[in-house]
């Protein structure tokens, strides 16, 4: 069997990222780590305080001739549309890390609101990519 | 989860509403040890783990976990681990060990640096 590790998103600018995900999300760096041999490549992954065993990694859009210019600028207008990947968290009580993470300057592009699975808000990184953040409801006890 | 901030105690004793000296009593009674000592432990188990896991300079994961002298640092990681920081990551293999590059970057900075082989030098002859 397995478990879910790292999953990656495609960030414009690691150090950009760094300090959103640290900074405003509140997450914790997990590893991050330069190779000069291998081109300055940056593995650089995240993760909430409570969950030292999952990480999301923060991926640098290569350059040549690892990814070609239309490639990485598809990826590129992927990410401004919203559309390059999607994180989805969850938390015990949305409208309350609603207002901690607007208070810490995270950007909501959808306020909280009832869903038939729970309540459920979203907002994006600095790199156009989505999070949504929901309280979902106990299906199986209420 | 808030340690990279500049916490203190008295910042514990206000968010649980009790005077700082009634606070450090009842967090010593219940947790056996007093609030700094918890917070510092705190502190210096992250500061571990950056150094075993990102190549960041001490100074800068002396920041990271909410410290700002680097001297009480050392000696308070000292205390603790029996090294002092950068002793510690030399005893861990280095954090580049465990970044995971993709194969296609591998591949491409595996392929010699040399690259025409000097069949171009010899046509150019």
């Amino acid at each position: 069997m397995y478990r879910i590790a790292t999953a990656q998103l495609w960030v414009h600018d690691q150090d950009e990222a760094l300090k959103f995900y640290t900074e405003k999300l509140g997450m914790q760096v997990r590893s991050d780590v330069t190779v000069p041999e291998l081109g300055n490549f940056r593995w650089l992954t995240v993760s909430p305080a409570n969950q030292e065993d999952i990480a999301i990694v923060l991926m640098a859009i290569p350059g040549q001739p690892i990814m070609d210019e239309q490639t990485a600028q598809d990826v590129r207008e992927l990410m401004a549309k919203g559309f390059a990947g999607t994180v989805f968290l969850t938390t015990d009580d949305c409208q309350a890390a609603y207002e901690d993470l607007r208070s810490r300057g995270v950007e909501f592009v959808e306020e909280p609101e009832e869903r038939p699975y729970g309540i459920d808000c979203g907002f994006r990184d600095p790199s156009g990519n989505n999070f949504r953040l929901t309280q979902v409801n106990d299906l199986v006890n209420s | 989860m808030r340690y990279a901030e500049p916490l203190e105690v008295g910042d514990l004793a206000r968010a649980a509403g009790l005077s700082q000296a009634h606070f450090s009593r009842a967090f010593r009674k219940a947790f056996g040890e007093s609030p700094h000592a918890y917070l510092l432990t705190r502190r210096l188990e992250r500061a571990a783990a950056l150094l075993r896991n990102t190549d960041d300079s001490v100074a800068d994961i002396c920041v990271a976990v909410g410290l700002t002298s680097i001297g009480s640092f050392t000696t308070s990681f000292k205390r603790m681990f029996g090294t002092p920081p950068a002793a510690y990551r030399a005893a861990f293999p280095p954090a580049a060990t465990f970044a995971q590059v993709p194969a296609c970057v591998l591949r491409f900075y595996g392929r010699p640096q040399l690259r025409t082989f000097r069949e171009d030098d010899r046509a150019a002859r």
